[in-house]
Order: C-alpha cells, then sequence, then structure tokens
C-alpha cells in the first residue's frame, strides 16, 4: 500500500519549503516529489490524498505528557490520550512516569509501550522516572527503563529537591545519553500555593506562588549543568526569571534547553475569575509581565519547545474548592491552534514554530523526523484557514478540564500518519 | 432601595449604597436587641442552616443569636458530625443541605472561594461568615456599622490597620469596605505579613506603625495567630509586640478621640497591651453586640425580602 499526497505546502523547517508531492510506502516516505515529477512504480495500489491549501509538516512531537495509565485509568489512557494526540496533530508524545505504579521500572516501561501498540494511534515515547517511586531518594534503574524503550528520565510533578541527587542523576544520565526534564519548583517557596503570587492572589485570598519558587530551581540546575557539563531540559517555564536565567546560561554554553505551554503565552493570573479551577495548574498562570516574557523567549530562540503539558483530571477533582482542586488542565486538542496564534499576531513564522512543536522535540529525544526518503514516514497536516470555537464536548480525551471552552482559533490538525498510516482524518467538510 | 443580592459574599460584591443599607437597616435591628423580649416574628418560618466547616464561637453565636432575635429556625451543623468528615464533597453536601429546603445557608469554610463555588450550586441565600483568607463580609459590615454609629460618618475618617493582612480576611473586607465608604485606610506589618498588591484593594501601606497611627481616627488591631509562627512570619511574639503592639505611646500618636477595634479573640500583651484594650477608647465589646444586629439585618436583607418593610 502507498499514499501519495499532494497540493499540499511540505514545510520541513530549515530543509523544505515548498509545494511538494510526498509518498509513502509502507511505513517510510518513499520520495518527495515535484508536483511536475511522474510518480515512479505502479500506479494501481496508490491512494492519493489531495492536500491542496494544507500544509504538511514532519510529525509534531508533544514531549509532555500526562496519559494517566497505569493507575488513574479514569482520567485518561494511554489509547484515549494516544488518540487525543493525533487529533491535536501530534505524530508523538513523551508520557511522564507519575502514573500508579510510577513508571521507575522496566515492567512498566513495557507496559506502557504495550499499551501504545494497541492503540494505533499517536506513538508513545515513555518517559522513566530519576528516582525510585520519585521519591527523591535513590536513583531508578535507568539503564534497565532505557533498554526497555525510555527517552528521557523525569521525576515530573515533583521536583528533585536534594541538589546531590540530582548532581548524580546528571552524570548518570549522561553517560547513557539520556536527556533529564526537569520540573523545577522549590515546594518551600510554593508553601501550599494555589495561584500565581501577586495583586489577583491577593485579591482573591488565594496563597500565592511566587516566580522564585520556579527560578530559583533553574538556576540551580544550569549550575549543576556546569558542573557536569550534562544536558538538562526544563518543563513548563512560566516566568520571566526563569527565561533571564536560560537565556543568560545559553549564552555561555551550558546545555540547557526548555519548553514552554501555551498557556503561558496565552492567559495570565488576572484570567482566574470566580475560582474557576479550570485555570489552575502548576505552575500557574503568572501576570502579564510574564506572559510577555514567554512571548519573548519564543521569539529570540530562548524556548526551543512548546509542550502541552496535558493533565486529563476528572469533574470531581476539579469540582472542588479552588485550594482542594488538582493541579492542571488538558492540552493536546488545543496546543496546536493556540500555537498558531503566535504565527497569525506574527510571534513567530510558521516554519519557526514548526521549529518548536516538530523538530526541536526530535532532537531533544535524539530523533531525525526530516520528511525525506527512508524516514518513517509520521507527518502532519495542517489546515490554517480552519476557524472554529474550543469545544471540549469534542475532545477525544477523556478529560475536559480546559480554560479554553468557547475561545475561537484558527488553524487545525486535519489528518496525523504515523508510520505510514493515517490515525487521524478529519471528516471531510459537508 | 430594594435589596436584589441572593447572597453575601464578600465586599467587593457590594457597591456603597448596598452597604449604606445594611448598616441603615441593622441600626433598626439593634433597637430589638435592646427590648426586653428580644423577638420579632420577621422570618418565622424560614430555615437558616449554619455550616461552619471551622471552629468559630463568636461568629456561630452571634449568627444563630441573630436567626433566633427574629423568629427564624436555626440549625447548626459542624463539621466533626457532618458527612464531609467521612470525604463528602463540598458541592454533594450542600446540594442535601439545599434538598431540605432551607431559605439561607449561613457557612464558614476554610477554602478561600468556597462560599462562591456553594452559592453558585444553590438557590438558597447563601451569607459567607468566612472563606479561607478571603473574606469575612459581616465582620467588616459590622465593624463599619460601629465606626459610623461613634463617629457618625465613615467618609474622611483615616483607619489604620496593623497586624497579619497576608492571612486575614477580616483584613480585606475591611479593606475593601472602609475604602468604598471613603475611609482612607492604612496599614502596616512586617513586610512578611503584607501580600502583593495589596494596595489595590483600596489601602496605603504604611512604612512604621508610628506613620500608621498618625492621626487616625480608627486603629484596627488584627489577631497574631499563633499558628502562624511556623510560617516564619516574626520571630518571637516579644519582638513583635515591641515593633508592631499597640500601646499608650502609639496610641497618644493618634487623633484624641480614636477609636480601637479587635475582631478578636485578642492576645494581650502580643498585638495589644492590656492597659489599651480596657481603655476606655476601645469599642470591642460594642462590636461584640453590633455584630448580632448586622446579621439580623443581613437575614432580613436576603431572607425577609422588603416586601415586609411595611409590615413589620
Amino acid at each position: 500500500m502507498r499514499t501519495l499526497i499532494k497540493g499540499a505546502r511540505v514545510l520541513d523547517p530549515g530543509k523544505l519549503d515548498g509545494n511538494k508531492t510526498v509518498l509513502i510506502s509502507g511505513q517510510t516516505i518513499e520520495a518527495v516529489l515535484d508536483p511536475s515529477d511522474s510518480v515512479p512504480g505502479n500506479a494501481a495500489d496508490l491512494r492519493v490524498v489531495d492536500a491542496d491549501g494544507l500544509v504538511l509538516v514532519p510529525g509534531l512531537m508533544d514531549i509532555h505528557v500526562h496519559l494517566r495509565e497505569p493507575g488513574h485509568e479514569y482520567k485518561e489512557t494511554i489509547a484515549t490520550g494516544a488518540a487525543a494526540a493525533a487529533r491535536g496533530g501530534f505524530t508523538a508524545v513523551c508520557a511522564m512516569p507519575n502514573t500508579v505504579p510510577v513508571n521507575d521500572n522496566a515492567q512498566v516501561t513495557r507496559f506502557i509501550l504495550e499499551k501504545a501498540g494497541i492503540a494505533k494511534a499517536a506513538r508513545v515515547y515513555p518517559v522513566g522516572a530519576v528516582t525510585r517511586g520519585s521519591a527523591g531518594t535513590r536513583l531508578a534503574e535507568i539503564r534497565d527503563m532505557q533498554l526497555a524503550g525510555i527517552v528521557a528520565v523525569s521525576d515530573d510533578g515533583r521536583p528533585v529537591e536534594n541538589a546531590q541527587l540530582m548532581r548524580r542523576a546528571l552524570e548518570y544520565c549522561d553517560g547513557l545519553s539520556l536527556p533529564v526534564f526537569v520540573h523545577a519548583e522549590d515546594l518551600s517557596l510554593v508553601n501550599g500555593g494555589a495561584m500565581n503570587e501577586g495583586p489577583a492572589a491577593t485579591f482573591h485570598g488565594i496563597p500565592g506562588i511566587p516566580n522564585a519558587a520556579e527560578a530559583v530551581m533553574v538556576a540551580r540546575d544550569i549550575l549543576l549543568s556546569r558542573l557536569t557539563g550534562a544536558r538538562v531540559h526544563f518543563c513548563h517555564i512560566s516566568c520571566e526569571e526563569s527565561i533571564d536565567l536560560i537565556r543568560n546560561a545559553k549564552l555561555q554554553g551550558v546545555r540547557v534547553t526548555c519548553e514552554t505551554a501555551p498557556h503561558y503565552f496565552t492567559l495570565i493570573d488576572e484570567d482566574v475569575k470566580g475560582y474557576d479551577t479550570r485555570f489552575k495548574m502548576n505552575p500557574p498562570l503568572r501576570s502579564e509581565k510574564d506572559r510577555q516574557a514567554v512571548i519573548q523567549g519564543l521569539v529570540d530562540g530562548t524556548i526551543d519547545v512548546i509542550a502541552s503539558d496535558h493533565a486529563p483530571h476528572s469533574r470531581e477533582e476539579k469540582d472542588l474548592e479552588f485550594d482542594r482542586a488538582a493541579f492542571g488542565i488538558v492540552g493536546l486538542e488545543t496546543a496546536l491552534p493556540l500555537s498558531l496564534k503566535l504565527v497569525q499576531d506574527k510571534w513567530l513564522p510558521l516554519d519557526e514554530l514548526i521549529m518548536k512543536m516538530a523538530k526541536h522535540p526530535a532532537r531533544i529525544l535524539g530523533i531525525n523526523n526530516d520528511i525525506r526518503p527512508g524516514n518513517p514516514a509520521d507527518l502532519s497536516l495542517i489546515d490554517l484557514e480552519d476557524k472554529g470555537v474550543i469545544d471540549p464536548e469534542r475532545f477525544v480525551s477523556k478529560s475536559r478540564n480546559t480554560p479554553f471552552t468557547g475561545m475561537a482559533v484558527q488553524g487545525t490538525a486535519v489528518a496525523t500518519m504515523v508510520n505510514g498510516t493515517f490515525v487521524f482524518e478529519r471528516r471531510p467538510a459537508q | 432601595m430594594r435589596f436584589t443580592k441572593k447572597d453575601i459574599l464578600d465586599i467587593h460584591s457590594l457597591d456603597p449604597e448596598e452597604i449604606a443599607l445594611i448598616l441603615d437597616t441593622a441600626m433598626g435591628m439593634k433597637e430589638i436587641s435592646q427590648r426586653p423580649v428580644k423577638k420579632v416574628p420577621t422570618l418565622r418560618g424560614k430555615t437558616i442552616v449554619l455550616f461552619f466547616q471551622e471552629p468559630s464561637t463568636r461568629t456561630k453565636l452571634s449568627f444563630e443569636i441573630a436567626a433566633k432575635r427574629l423568629s427564624a429556625d436555626s440549625v447548626a451543623i459542624a463539621k466533626a458530625g457532618s458527612s464531609m468528615a467521612k470525604g463528602e464533597t463540598l458541592i454533594d453536601t450542600v446540594k442535601n443541605l439545599e434538598a431540605m429546603r432551607p431559605d439561607v445557608i449561613v457557612m464558614r469554610h476554610g477554602s478561600s472561594g468556597a462560599a462562591y463555588l456553594v452559592a453558585n450550586r444553590v438557590d438558597c441565600s447563601v451569607i459567607n461568615a468566612g472563606d479561607g483568607i478571603h473574606a469575612h463580609p459581616s465582620q467588616a459590615l459590622l465593624d463599619m456599622m460601629s465606626v459610623r454609629e461613634k463617629k457618625g460618618r465613615l467618609s474622611g475618617l483615616k483607619l489604620a490597620m496593623i497586624g497579619d493582612i497576608a492571612h486575614s480576611r477580616v483584613a480585606r473586607s475591611d479593606i475593601a469596605g472602609f475604602s468604598k465608604m471613603g475611609a482612607q485606610v492604612w496599614v502596616c506589618a512586617p513586610r512578611t505579613m503584607i501580600p502583593a498588591g495589596i494596595q489595590a484593594l483600596g489601602c496605603t501601606v504604611a512604612s512604621t506603625m508610628e506613620a500608621c497611627v498618625a492621626d487616625a481616627d480608627v486603629i484596627m488591631m488584627l489577631r497574631i495567630q499563633k499558628e502562624r509562627m511556623n510560617d516564619i512570619l516574626f520571630p518571637t511574639e516579644r519582638e513583635y509586640a515591641g515593633w508592631f503592639g499597640l500601646n499608650r505611646d502609639r496610641v497618644a500618636l493618634a487623633k484624641k478621640d480614636v477609636t480601637i477595634m479587635h475582631p478578636g479573640p485578642m492576645n494581650r500583651g502580643v498585638e495589644i497591651s492590656s492597659d489599651v484594650a480596657d481603655a476606655g477608647y476601645s469599642m470591642i465589646l460594642d462590636q461584640v453586640t453590633n455584630g448580632v444586629a448586622l446579621r439580623m439585618a443581613l437575614y432580613y436583607l436576603v431572607a425577609g425580602g422588603s416586601r415586609h418593610a411595611d409590615t413589620d
């Protein structure tokens, strides 16, 4: 079975940009042709996909996702999460290890990969825990998990509080060429906070989380990266101070990368109204100044990646007093349209956005996702013109906890191909 | 003027005319408390649930007495005996309460915004008797009532508030209320107790205790919560008393007819010296008396409705 995608603008940032025809044979890209080229081989088994007016890009990768399985299948399963990813245009996601049990051993890693294989949706790359049970006391068997298939390690959801343990983790993972994803949070500074420290928190009487709760840990781990020479990737960066530190570290040649999430360049703490827990996540929505700094960090390249931090929660965990409600929002099915707003607002050219959603994530994981013959056919097809309104009732994800309900957006994924097979295709309009 | 609000959730959601109406109504209610037979039939047949999920003695008693004086039936449920102690969610608990058709739920809860959560889900009136560190509107209203009674006005007065502003729902509600009614509110405390952006609620942060109380018409001392010692807000009560405690020397900086308030319970010798607390310019007990009248007014306005105004 072969597939021919024709008529699309094929955009592989830094490599390709133009009207090309992509021929997929089996699981791989067979050829990238000019529209006038004849299609090699037998035309009989060829499915032709007319992609006029659409943009074909290397498979988008969301390197920060919570799939909740094993343990919290009522929030999300690997199957529903991977399907939501495909629906959102992602060909691959990194599944954070804070499940029950924690993915801190090869058995859990293999379980996740087995479930992902059955799902036939986006690829799932498991992230292993840094420490056993993510408890922050002893290293997990990281090499064993790597042999089973993890692509990175993280204790996401909590910080590695002990600096010596973090140092050893960085050194150990450097020897395995595994990236360490850092959840930067000083718990003593968070001190029970539930939204950004500032006038909005004061008004609502909600204990605040200062920017420094994130930035002091960013600073520590930049220093540990300098000390060890090991790579560090910072998750969900939300505030100006962290971005300044990372920008400076990069100038000094420290091996750091970082990601932000769409909510941090879309919403601010003043948007939290009437104790609406759909706006509660960690790190919290920050000030307008921080939002501007996040956009600036994306523009000047300090922020390498946009990841959703997809954090599904059931209605019961959100329909509570603000301080008792769970932190987190779903993001897989809103990340692309929200990020395309950066292009519409002329903050980023489209190729830069695709860098941050496809190429840089792949580079961090050591994956080559160029649109070139021989590579796995992991591709995302995007309609930049489609206008819509975010409607959680139409999410494929099991959970609906989003603050973006009713927001008008432009641009959406219309098809997602993994390994030569469409795992999501929008039904043709009308 | 008709009072049209279903709920009393915080001061922010009341406009100055509504605050004035509440205070005027409360003055009328105060007269009832001075009669030999302290009871009127105004809210006969109404049911009021006192849903207190945090310990409270005075506020709860005040709400309970206020209900009895208006002939309403009041029922109190406490945390220990409630199904919330068995893990039921707040919304499920109040939906069950609502099914018994109360007219008013008075609630106190440890989480900021809890009264909002409940008010959005029930048809009956909700009066917030304190939610986390967010709001305590009946306390602020009775404070305004007491000051207005004593000074004849609120507009143009200088109110100095000293203490843990960051963790005080009384402070937030008083700042919002007094500033809405035209008073100037000054606050001071160690920086550890001044939350970011408090000025936006309508106050000035004084650099010293002396500047704060200078020429003040009213000094309000907030209780230093001993359980906050773990939060590293201040080293010792002794040091706090020296820096921010109210004593005679500091009172002397205020206006001659200064009034001293405290939402209680007091820590004598910490935020307020005993001689100041017991001196003639203290109106701490007046606050307690007015609290009953003010809460009667709140019940009357949300549950009695102005259609009763002529008959009673």
